[in-house]
């Protein structure tokens, strides 16, 4: 038990991490952005590339990653999503954009770097096993890491100039306006931010689960469940999602193991039932 | 528009459907196009479903669950207990009418992208459950399902058995295109009916409408079920067509899909997600020959229409009259 416990929080770690991005753009700019799965499996590739072929150091790689994306969510959000939001009738239109984007990053690392699984070296060697719990050394560097990063985060949104204008831009954006807040200006930092976010834990993953093309969408699925879990555009309910849904799949493989592969049935189907009872999930704001 | 231009124009609508694209087909030789416009027809039919819910101010991104769902039953009752094609499809409808009636009325009252991403959740649960049932057969799916049979009332043959037919894909159009255009006859006159202006109130301010006495609840239901009445009808249709029918028949990609054929075509309109789907469904086909590009045209051309034309291609024409 320890040990499912132990994977949870390796599981949740990352994935806060992935719902961080998420929750930050759709808080800012109400857009649920279909390509982040795509974005972190860019940010997967990068680092890749960088570290796996040009034998750079990792933290270049990790740091080329963040880098790229976030120059991409600046540009996604200055050239797209504003002038769509601007021209638009109803605001669900973002959602088309934010589906083509997805396909159009599919298409683009499919032909880019191709259909293979990819991987690379560790980055630590080594195995810890102590008190019952077995994980690979790497494994621990990179829960830490993403701890890290999320901490970072949550410093940078709450004591920063920065991340205050963006709390207010999520809070209100018109009185926020108001008070002189530069609103496209925040926004565009907003997205590139949370496209960092996703290239950054892309970066980090490679080294452990490899990355391929094809994983883009079902990350999306997970980073919008964590983020329903949590409650939509609230820092700590992306954060808490993470968590869960990390600790409910690491408990479900092994308790529901032999009832076959019913793990993630049994997930959407709690997850339903949650949000029926509270439909902002666990902190969100009303109809966000 | 007036009355009678209405008139003359669904009845050119009717005869280019009806008559020209098969004479057209006939004389061209192209009869792969039946296929083509087959599936156009049946997506459109469930896309509009999905205008529907958009209607009332909801993104649903679960048609595909509902499809998946049509189908299933119309291929169980036809193959596991014997009935005729024709009697499935008002049964695979009505069944996902009754479940999104049930699944409706809790997760009706989410909203915005709570509801949006719920109904993700929905069509992935729908392909998990059809994997892990055992009257769906699992992931080897229903293969070999019959054509549909002849159905004939008082003695008197209205439809013939598809399978003697000679050409059973121009019954399959035809069969299609009749569906969608019944669909959409009843979109348009909900739309324009009393109900239609009630369901434009929820689509506005939920509140508002349900302090000057609309029961927001129950039409939001009702306007769910139908549109999952049509999923299931469309979804019953091309387990017919496929016969067969894999929980992988039906995936997120699809009801992602069945919501950007609302977008393409406008959300404003009600012919909207025909000809959204028609573009969308063609486009994709034309691509082919690009070969690996074909992705990358697609969704590039997908961003510069949503660039151009936030919202839908039918807003040109709106624009155009606008101005004249």
């Amino acid at each position: 038990m320890e040990q499912v416990i132990a994977n949870g929080f390796y599981l949740g770690a990352q994935y806060a991490l992935i719902a961080l991005g998420l929750t930050l753009i759709f808080a800012l700019m109400n857009v649920l952005n279909f390509a982040h799965g795509q974005m972190y499996v860019l940010g997967g590739f990068i680092s890749y590339t960088v570290y796996g072929q040009l034998g750079l150091p990792f933290v270049v790689a990790l740091l080329a990653s963040g880098v790229t994306l976030a120059v991409i969510g600046a540009l996604m959000e200055k050239f797209l999503f504003r002038t769509v939001i601007k021209r638009s009738l109803r605001e669900e239109s973002t959602m088309l954009l934010a589906a083509a984007t997805a396909f159009f990053f599919d298409a683009v690392i499919l032909l880019i770097f191709g259909e293979k699984q990819r991987g690379v070296p560790k980055i630590v060697k080594g195995v810890f096993n102590e008190g019952g719990i077995i994980m690979p050394y790497d494994r621990m560097v990179v829960g830490v890491l993403a701890l890290v990063f999320i901490a970072a985060f949550v410093l940078y949104m709450q004591y920063s100039r920065v991340g205050r204008a963006m709390r207010a831009l999520a809070q209100d954006r018109v009185a926020a306006q108001l008070m002189g807040v530069q609103v496209d200006r925040y926004s565009m930092i907003g997205f590139a931010m949370g496209a960092m976010l996703a290239g950054i834990v892309g970066g980090l993953l490679v080294t452990i689960t490899g990355v391929n093309s094809g994983i883009g969408g079902p990350i999306s699925i997970k980073a919008f469940m964590m983020v329903m879990i949590g409650g939509a555009g609230v820092v700590g309910g992306a954060i808490a999602g993470g968590f869960i849904l990390g600790m409910m799949e690491s408990v479900g493989l092994t308790v529901l193991r032999e009832y076959g592969d019913v793990t993630y049935l049994v997930i959407f189907a709690a997850l339903m039932v949650f949000l029926s009872i509270r439909p902002n999930g666990l902190m969100g704001k009303p109809w966000g | 528009m007036t009355r009678s231009v209405k008139i003359a124009s669904v009845a050119a609508f009717l005869a280019i459907v009806f008559i020209a694209v098969p004479v057209l087909i006939s004389v061209s030789g192209r009869f792969d196009l039946y296929y083509t416009l087959t599936s156009v027809a049946l997506l459109s039919i469930a896309s509009a479903g999905v205008w529907l819910t958009f209607y009332i101010g909801r993104i649903n991104i679960g048609q595909g669950a509902y499809a998946l769902m049509g189908g299933y039953v119309s291929a169980i009752l036809v193959v596991t207990h014997g009935w005729s094609f024709w009697p499935t499809l008002p049964a695979a409808g009505l069944s996902c009418a009754a479940a999104s009636v049930l699944i409706g009325l809790p997760i009706l009252r989410l909203r915005g992208v709570y509801f949006a991403m719920v109904t993700l959740v929905l069509t992935e649960v729908a392909r998990l459950l059809a994997l892990a049932l055992p009257i769906t057969n699992g992931a080897k799916g229903m293969v070999s399902i019959p054509l549909p049979g002849a159905l004939s009332i008082f003695g008197l043959t209205i439809i013939p058995d598809f399978a003697t037919l000679h050409n059973a894909r121009l019954a399959f159009y035809l069969l299609a295109v009749a569906l969608m255009v019944v669909c959409f006859a009843v979109v348009y006159r909900l739309v324009h009916s009393r109900v239609g202006k009630l369901c434009q109130s929820l689509q506005q301010n939920e509140e508002l409408a349900s302090s000057i006495g609309v029961n927001i609840a129950y039409l939001r239901v009702i306007a769910y079920a139908v549109s999952s009445f049509f999923g299931g009808v469309a979804g019953a249709i091309f387990a017919a067509i496929s016969q067969s029918i894999y929980p992988s028949s039906f995936t997120v990609i699809d009801s992602v899909n069945f919501m950007l054929n609302c977008f393409l075509g406008g959300l404003g309109y009600v012919f909207g997600p025909m000809l959204g789907t028609l573009v969308l469904y063609f486009g994709w086909d034309l691509l082919f020959q690009t070969g690996r590009f074909q992705l990358l045209i697609y969704s590039t051309l997908m961003i510069v229409l949503m660039l151009f034309l936030p919202n839908g291609l039918l807003s040109l024409a709106a624009t155009t009259r606008k101005k004249g």
